[in-house]
């Protein structure tokens, strides 16, 4: 039996707009209270503070507040202009007020006897009145405690300033600074009792690669997402968190088939694809990935469907020239307006840009069919950890655009064996087709088997293909051949 | 020495005769009549009367008043007394009940002494 759990109210929450993140914290930032936001040098505090208030400007015009203890609202305002956030119009149109409380470098200042920081609480009151505001950041407590010796004169004034901006409902974020990406919450090592919610940034250098996430610390008496979520930052956008265990997993299953693009392969699939599914197609270096995809592009075409290519190993000449030797013209696909074909290189971004721009392109052109050739070349950006977290965050917003989706990977060994990419995306993916190379009396040949089929019989033989001008032809099985798939083929007429 | 009304917000306190030119021009920033708020304009006025004989004049900020005079001297703390003149501009916080670092700030006695 359960028992009673009386119903709290529950704390209203305000959309923050920073993508992704409202879906980690469960709907926004508590409405009235106070969070605070740590992290290192560099983990993208400031512009967190400064995303909160012009997310809500440019969204509902909710006047917001910035009070600063570092930089001068002078350097604020340039340093975000790159992001396309006009402050100054933001000031002039009365929806933001800058609380200038920045050190002055020349000045200095001599403590004489008891005081408070009084006039700092009138300054955040006279503007919060004079602009109607219902947010406010504060950027960084850190900068503040280093104005005044002593530090629990500070401490008590924060605590101050938080209990009068709940009183006046005002939705507010703190920053403050820490020395380790984990340890301690803040610097002053009081912050987190300043306020009812801890949000941490980090920005971890992991194998030599950069890695930036937040989490979630402490939510009080409401629900949040746990645990790390990465994010990125991008020119125009500011700050993008990825939420990848907060997806939901709804979307619905079809049972509309579409071709391949290769009749025999249709066949050993029991009728083609599933409309919304993912295939992965895996297999050694020059097996046959871009074939299967330059296929699997012109099926659609074929049939009127948007296609879209990401690749990140051959150029787009490559490409092209690929198809033509297939017989197939990737040139009319595009000049049909079912076509694009975007290439980059792994390296030109990190993983998360990667990710974000990839979705934009999804979300902007709006294609039937999407296909990766190949996914695994990711693996060379990333770290383990992040390349997962990729491979599962791509692979579940392709599934809610409710498109096919035909992924490749490269084995690292030519006789078979299984990548990373592989390991982390085989259970999400609807349908694996391995190729494989088999080598037989001193000769190179190619066999494909389709290894799962998800909601539909497929045929369970290894069949032999072959590549000409027209594309790939499969054939007859290997029946007398066993340890393809282990990379071990072995003639098995003779035991 | 007059006292005027300390319940005006803007209180200019001049013991310079004939419209002179003031050497020392002071101000002071408060909330509301606190103790600290008390304690700091007796202090300064004992200082100055002490330190700075008829060449002063004293300007009192109420900031529960009028908040908007805060963010021209970037006022954080209470009570604040800014110097003006004679320049550079200095800044001085508490209630000054410490005389020797007051001195100190306003640079009427150096630090080493």
């Amino acid at each position: 039996m359960f028992t009673h759990v009386p119903n709290y109210p529950q704390i209203e929450k305000i959309e923050t707009g920073i993508i992704g993140f409202d879906l980690i914290s469960s709907g926004g930032l508590p409405k009235g209270r106070t969070t605070l936001v740590s992290g290192t040098a560099g983990s993208a505090k400031t512009l967190f503070a400064v995303q909160f208030l012009a997310e809500s400007i440019q969204r509902s015009g909710d006047a917001g507040i910035f009070v600063t203890f570092e930089e001068e609202p002078a350097d604020i305002r340039r340093n975000v202009k790159s992001l396309g956030w006009d402050i100054e119009a933001w000031e002039a149109a009365g929806l933001w007020l800058f609380v200038d409380a920045s050190p002055d470098p020349i000045q200095d200042q001599v403590e004489a006897g008891r005081y408070d920081l009084g006039a700092l609480l009138a300054r955040i009151e006279y503007a919060v009145a004079k602009i109607g505001a219902t947010r406010l950041s504060m950027d960084s407590l850190g900068a503040i405690f280093a104005q005044f010796r002593d530090a629990a004169i500070v401490r008590a004034e924060l605590f101050r300033i938080a209990y009068v901006l709940r009183q006046l409902k005002v939705t507010s974020i703190m920053t403050s600074e820490r020395t380790q990406e984990y340890g301690e919450i803040g610097r002053f090592g009081v912050e987190e009792f300043v306020a009812d919610n801890v949000l941490i940034l980090r920005n971890v250098l992991e194998d030599e690669k950069r890695r930036r996430t937040m989490e979630i610390l402490k939510y009080r008496g409401t629900s949040h997402q746990k645990g790390e979520f990465p994010f990125t930052i991008v020119s125009g956008r500011g700050i993008l968190a990825i939420p990848l265990s907060a997806m939901e997993l709804n979307q619905k299953s079809s049972i509309v088939r579409i071709s391949s693009g290769n009749d025999d392969l249709d066949k050993m699939c029991g009728g083609g694809f599933f409309r919304d599914s993912i295939i992965l197609a895996s297999g050694a270096t020059g097996t046959g990935k871009t074939l299967i995809t330059t296929e699997f592009l012109k099926g659609g075409a074929k049939h009127g469907e948007r296609c879209l290519l990401f690749a990140f190993e051959e150029s787009r000449e490559q490409l092209f020239r690929n198809a033509e030797g297939w017989g197939i013209d990737f040139e009319a696909m595009e000049a049909a307006g079912l076509l694009k074909v975007v290439c980059a290189y792994p390296e030109s971004a990190s993983l998360e840009d990667h990710l974000i721009e990839m979705k934009d392109i999804i979300e902007h052109y709006k294609p039937n069919r999407i296909a990766v050739d190949s996914l695994s070349a990711m693996e060379r950006v990333a770290t383990p950890k992040g390349f997962r977290e990729f491979v599962i965050s791509l692979t579940s917003f392709i599934k809610h655009q409710e498109v096919a989706g035909l992924f490749t990977s490269t084995t690292p060994t030519l006789m078979g064996g299984t990548s990373v990419t592989e390991t982390h995306i085989s259970t999400l993916t609807d349908s694996i087709i391995l190729l494989r190379y088999v080598e037989t009396n001193g000769s190179m040949r190619r066999g494909l088997t389709v290894l799962k089929m998800r909601g539909s019989i497929h045929d369970k033989d290894i069949l032999e293909f072959n590549i000409d001008g027209t594309g790939m032809h499969l054939g007859e099985p290997f029946h007398h051949i066993t340890g393809i798939l282990a990379g071990n083929p072995r003639d098995a007429s003779f035991g | 020495m007059a006292e005027s009304d300390q319940s005006t917000a803007h209180q200019v306190d001049s013991s310079a005769e004939g419209g002179a030119t003031n050497a020392w021009l002071l101000r002071l920033y408060i909330a509301g009549q606190t103790p600290k708020s008390l304690a700091a304009i007796s202090n300064l006025h004992r200082i100055c009367a002490e330190h700075m004989v008829n060449k002063y004049s004293i300007e009192v900020i109420d900031l529960l008043e009028h908040p908007q005079l805060a963010e021209g001297d970037k006022i954080i703390a209470i009570p604040t007394l800014v110097r003006k003149l004679p320049q550079p501009i200095r800044k001085i916080i508490g209630d000054l009940s410490d005389t020797e670092k007051t001195l100190v700030g306003l640079q009427l006695k150096s630090k080493t002494v």
